[in-house]
């Protein structure tokens, strides 16, 4: 056999842009403690340095500010916080959640504790952009949508498009730390309440 | 407040809708003084444009009086501004680089999937020009709500009209940009297709630039009189055979760069585009490109496209193999209008650029309508129609 049918060479692409192979094996194997089996994951590059958008990621009750799908975070402690995500109808769905492993302006993994109404894990990671271009930040989170009413409930909610609104998420943490606001064509509050729910 | 509101093809109104209000910290709220339509603003009544929606406040030219301003915003009540149709952030990467309308953030999150798709990359937001390049708000209104006011509105000084200054919004700066990204050296030919606002103003800012002549191509008399006045000469395109006349025009060798200033809504009939014309009507691509095509078997080897036209989508009779083998250059892009805006302020105040000749028409807002369809129907006749909130009716 010609070795180069059967070598295997691993490109350099992120997980989202794989054609073959398992990405969610793989983000598996990046997390720490992997909960669940659908896989999320976005980068983007933001215009500030890694410390300040690694602090303000880190105080996870700022999340909903910019992740249209959560209603609040409340943080328990230091590592541990309790997650209310909306679903639709008017529920939502809850879990708690703890650090698993975090450095300081790098990366900070979670889990999802026992008893979650959707089991899930992820990272986000922050690294320095070439030439003083800011820092490239990407997440990957894996999560198990549940069976039953309440997993119909969740599916409708993640798995529309789901990867599409964590790249709409993470454009607007871009524009909440690059412009201090997240931009918005309404033309008054009412309408851009409206188009917050 | 009263409006002008897209309806579908060849559809617009005037009606009243909910005032705008601050809703981001940079925001401003301006009382509009003065609004143009567009040549841009025809591809929206043609219905070229995707993701319109009923309903949607039109208009990207425009200036006023601030009398609302959010707690980030640098303007103060009363200033008088000329607003930039590029909406951009002044903060990412491209806004540092100048390159204004490649924003990463002056569109909505959910608003830049469309681009990201058909681009690769989500670009800076629009006034009042669909959803796609933001859903905005346009000026043709009697207020307007302009985001990141900080970074967008030029300050302009008391005493000068809203004419003399309102074209900074968009045709100038474009025009001006044309002939920048043409790369002219003194004693370049440049022909210029297409002799509306942007066509003419890259006219005179190619004299302004060095070039020794200027070769304008339209078959509207009125518009290739108004070239002429400014020193190029002209081809008429319904007379002339244009490739034949630049060759004859330079000796043989072609204009040393080209600007395609008529873009997706090229007119005339001529085979390859009305070919265009069926597939745009039948969705099979969105632009017609007959002027580009000429402009580049036209160019001399190694000359400089410039292309401030509007395309939006897909086209194919793209003449590629012309373009490799001559070795041309292409610039293009929308309006870096941030970028532009003060020092061509200063050109105006030093009367060095006097725009005001473009402007054939006042008309009161209550009379848009009827500016779209005069505009539409007598491109001869109208070069430029300027909307004014407080005009009284005409007669």
């Amino acid at each position: 056999m010609d070795d180069a049918q059967t070598r295997e060479l691993r490109d350099d692409a992120p997980l989202p842009a794989w054609k073959h192979g398992d990405p969610v094996d793989a983000a598996t194997d990046a997390l720490i403690e992997p909960r669940g089996d659908q896989l999320l994951s976005s980068t983007v590059t933001i215009n500030k340095p890694r410390a300040e958008l690694f602090a303000y990621w880190r105080d996870f009750a700022r999340l909903p500010s910019f992740m249209e799908n959560l209603e609040r975070v409340d943080m328990i402690d230091e590592k541990r916080s309790h997650w209310v995500a909306k679903a639709p109808g008017g529920t939502t769905v809850e879990w708690d959640s703890e650090i698993v492993e975090e450095q300081p302006g790098t990366y900070i993994a979670w889990a999802s504790a026992e008893g979650a109404d959707v089991p899930n894990s992820g990272r986000i990671d922050f690294r320095d952009a070439q030439a003083g271009r800011g820092t490239i930040v990407t997440a990957t989170i894996l999560y198990d949508p549940p069976g039953g009413m309440i997993g119909k409930a969740v599916a409708k909610l993640f798995q529309r498009e789901p990867a599409i609104q964590a790249r709409r998420d993470l454009r607007r943490f871009k524009q909440l730390m690059e412009t201090g606001e997240i931009a918005t064509s309404s033309r008054n509050r009412a309408q851009a309440q409206q188009e917050r729910q | 407040m009263r409006a002008l509101t897209w309806h579908g093809k060849h559809d617009v109104r005037v009606e009243t809708v909910d005032d705008p209000e601050i809703v981001n910290p940079r925001d401003a709220i301006i009382k509009i003084t003065s609004t143009a339509i567009c040549g841009s603003d025809l591809h929206l009544y043609d219905g070229y444009i995707p993701t319109m929606m009923k309903g949607d406040i039109l208009g990207h030219e425009f200036m006023g009086e601030v009398v609302e301003t959010g707690p980030k915003s640098t303007l103060q009540k009363g200033q008088r501004v000329v607003v930039p149709f590029t909406i951009a952030c002044g903060a990412c990467y491209h806004c540092g680089k100048h390159q204004y309308s490649a924003c990463d953030n002056g569109l909505p999150a959910d608003n830049q999937d469309i681009a990201q798709t058909l681009y690769g990359q989500p670009m800076s937001g629009l006034f009042g020009y669909s959803h796609m390049t933001g859903g905005y708000s346009g000026g043709q209104a009697e207020y307007v709500r302009v985001p990141f006011s900080d970074i967008g509105p030029l300050v302009v000084p008391d005493g000068i009209d809203d004419d003399k200054v309102l074209f900074l919004s968009d045709i100038l700066p474009t025009g001006w940009m044309a002939a920048e990204n043409a790369d002219i050296e003194p004693g370049d030919t440049v022909a210029v297709w297409g002799c509306g606002p942007v066509g003419l103003f890259s006219v005179q800012s190619a004299f302004l630039m060095g070039a020794e002549r200027v070769i304008a191509i339209d078959h509207f008399p009125t518009r290739l009189e108004l070239a002429r006045s400014f020193g190029a000469e002209i081809i008429n395109f319904e007379e002339t055979d244009t490739y034949n006349a630049l060759m004859e025009m330079t000796g043989g060798i072609g204009p040393d760069a080209v600007i395609d200033a008529v873009g997706l809504e090229a007119h005339g009939f001529f085979v390859d585009n009305i070919i265009d014309q069926i597939k745009a009507s039948t969705f099979l691509g969105t632009d017609r490109i007959h002027s580009i095509r000429q402009a580049i078997i036209a160019c001399r080897k190694g000359g400089r496209v410039s292309m401030p036209a509007v395309y939006g989508g897909f086209v194919d009779k793209f003449p590629l193999g012309a373009f490799m083998e001559k070795g041309l250059t292409l610039k293009t892009g929308q309006t870096h209008v941030q970028h532009y805006m003060p020092g061509l302020l200063n050109a105006i105040l030093e009367d060095k650029i006097d725009t005001t000749f473009l402007i054939s028409h006042h008309l009161p807002l209550e009379q848009a309508a009827e500016g779209y369809r005069i505009f539409h129907d007598k491109q001869n006749e109208v070069t430029k129609i300027v909307l004014k909130p407080g005009l009284e009716f005409a007669a």
